[in-house]
């Protein structure tokens, strides 16, 4: 089978997030960089079946500036066979990627699997997945908890809201975009990682993907910081007081119950 | 006056109120307001969107509608939107409308806005913002050239507004083309709770690690259930086993804006911060009093959870009985 990995470069969720100084977007001092939480299911998902059919191949694909070169050695290292790079600007936003992403995929003599994350962990839209799945005129399911695969597809279950689940079947090519608990990842192990540093990673660039600068359709400007809230009211006394009194305050003064 | 259309959301026979939000904004801003209905057999809810401004109804009935896909759904939205020159289409940034609004985007070469969280409709254009790091920027969405506008807009970022049962809507049949489609959904295994979703819920209560077991979240869900809100989960507490990940506030986990969030034990690490700090009243109970949480909360008690939650839940209970 030829199983995909679409993956995106985030902040560390720890970092803490400070301006530039035109506010056109976000400090890059001290950002530390990671392979997005929710991709590292997707990567472990396609590991896992890779090893179910053997002489599967799995290949990483990032679009974005260099840096994200970085993170594809990441999925190379948990075990993915090669990577491909997709040079485009910082600013690209989520219809270029998938384009960029979906131009990719395209050169490939055939795609079975693509898998995402949910969502990527810095503007959370949650659409690369269904985007890509436009432009490959291929079929989709997101937020997925579980995947069984046969031979012609899969059955996928995804979370909706309520803890609701709904059970899909999809023929091949589908896209899935992994929720937590679709696995446990793994770690990649040393030797693996050396290993990482000598496999391929195809460099393309938007021009070789057929993406141009008509296919950005937004962007983000005037980044603000959340503003900082006023110290709150500390309620004093035993437990049954502050109850009464907590309640009070939202009924009366805030006026939210 | 712009047009403007909303994707009306429905789950088991009853409308979101995220979609009447949609609706109020448009309407209130003097748009011409539009709402497309899906499914089958929702013909009767066509009045409740006009009831929140709704002008007109594009109702698409169909039996590959009756079970929400996200291939069918934007095939239907797209089969109305075609010819009827739209400025701005909205829906909600619940688990559907995030699904099924990208297909939307790349079918009318639009662009797309995901989770609004504040959405003006001024002079016929739409401005948006929205977080990025889960919160911890907010940034404005600017539309490249002068083509349709979409955006998902959070749910509770507007307001209900109140409805008007003596307006009417034309209601504008609509048919689509739904065969080829790629996906099927076999079927849809109901959760089990029967509360709201926390992304959706206007009171949340949540509960981290110091409720020492999944067993303790009873008193947390005492508190929701009093309120008719939703249980969250800090992710240490997820992480315990404490509860399901789809509980889980913070960035890894589900983003929320509700009217009141109930933070029980939980500590505030960076990323929980994240996903709750735009709601709109913040209460922490916690034992540490350098707990990073009260730095975000309106109202701040510091003790014992075992001790004060559930003199809370008697509390609510005494006021909403009244």
């Amino acid at each position: 089978m030829n199983i995909f990995v679409c993956i995106k470069q985030v902040p560390d969720t720890e970092t803490k997030i400070k301006l530039n100084a035109t506010s056109s977007g976000i400090d890059p001092a001290g950002i530390k960089w990671i392979l997005s939480t929710y991709d590292e299911y997707a990567v472990e998902e396609a590991l896992r079946l890779r090893e179910k059919n053997p002489g599967s191949t799995v290949t990483v694909l990032s679009a974005g500036p260099a840096r994200v070169i970085e993170s594809i050695r990441t999925a190379l290292a948990m075990g993915a066979d090669n990577g491909i790079h997709i040079d485009l600007p910082e600013t690209a936003d989520n219809n270029s990627i998938a384009k960029a992403l979906a131009g990719a995929l395209k050169k490939e003599a055939k795609v079975d699997l693509v898998f995402t994350g949910k969502e990527a962990l810095d503007d959370s839209a949650a659409q690369v997945s269904q985007l890509l799945a436009e432009y490959l005129d291929a079929a989709c399911v997101t937020v997925v908890l579980g995947v069984e695969y046969g031979p012609a597809g899969v059955k996928a279950r995804r979370e909706v809201e309520g803890g609701a689940v709904e059970v899909i079947e999809a023929s091949f090519p589908v896209i899935i975009a992994a929720q937590k608990g679709l696995n446990e990842p793994r770690y990649a192990s040393l030797p693996n990682i050396m290993k990482a540093k000598k496999k391929e990673v195809k460099a393309l660039k938007a021009a070789d993907v057929g993406v141009s600068d008509a296919d950005q359709k937004i962007r983000y400007k005037n980044f603000q910081l959340p503003p900082p809230k006023q110290a709150g009211k500390k309620i004093a006394g035993d437990p049954a007081t502050q109850a009464k009194e907590l309640v009070r305050l939202l009924h009366e003064e805030a006026k939210v119950v | 006056m712009a047009k403007i259309f909303v994707v009306a959301e429905h789950r088991d026979g009853r409308l979101k109120k995220s979609t009447f939000e949609l609706l109020g904004a448009s309407a209130a801003a003097g748009h011409e307001t539009h709402a497309i209905l899906l499914g089958e057999g929702v013909a009767e809810l066509a009045k409740e969107l006009a009831h929140y401004g709704a002008q007109k109804v594009h109702l698409v009935q169909d039996p590959a509608l009756k079970l929400y896909s996200a291939e069918a759904y934007a095939k239907a939205v797209v089969s109305v939107l075609k010819g009827a020159s739209p400025d701005i289409v909205l829906a909600s940034h619940t688990p559907t409308g995030r699904d099924f609004m990208p297909r939307v985007a790349a079918r009318m070469g639009a662009g797309l806005a995901s989770d609004c969280v504040q959405v003006s409709l001024d002079g016929g254009r739409l401005a948006a913002r929205r977080p990025v790091y889960a919160g911890k920027a907010i940034v404005e969405v600017e539309f490249i050239g002068s083509g349709v506008q979409m955006a998902t807009v959070r749910a509770n970022a507007l307001g209900v507004p109140k409805p008007d049962t003596s307006k009417t809507a034309e209601i504008l049949t609509a048919s689509a083309d739904l065969s080829g489609l790629k996906t099927k959904v076999l079927e849809v295994v109901k959760g089990a709770s029967g509360r709201p979703d926390v992304t959706e819920a206007s009171i949340v209560v949540s509960g981290g690690r110091s409720l020492k077991s999944a067993d303790n979240f009873k008193m947390i869900e005492d508190v929701a259930d009093v309120l008719g809100g939703a249980v969250g989960a800090s992710r240490a507490a997820v992480d315990a086993g404490y509860r399901p990940h789809r509980d889980q506030v913070g960035q890894t986990g589900k983003v929320v804006s509700p009217t009141l969030y109930i933070a029980c034990g939980i500590s505030g690490a960076i990323q929980h911060l994240a996903g709750m700090r735009t709601s709109k009243v913040i209460v922490a109970i916690n034992t540490d009093a350098e707990a990073p949480i009260f730095q975000v909360a309106d109202y701040g008690i510091v003790g014992d959870i075992f001790a004060i939650v559930p003199q809370l839940k008697e509390e609510f209970r005494k006021i909403k009985e009244h």
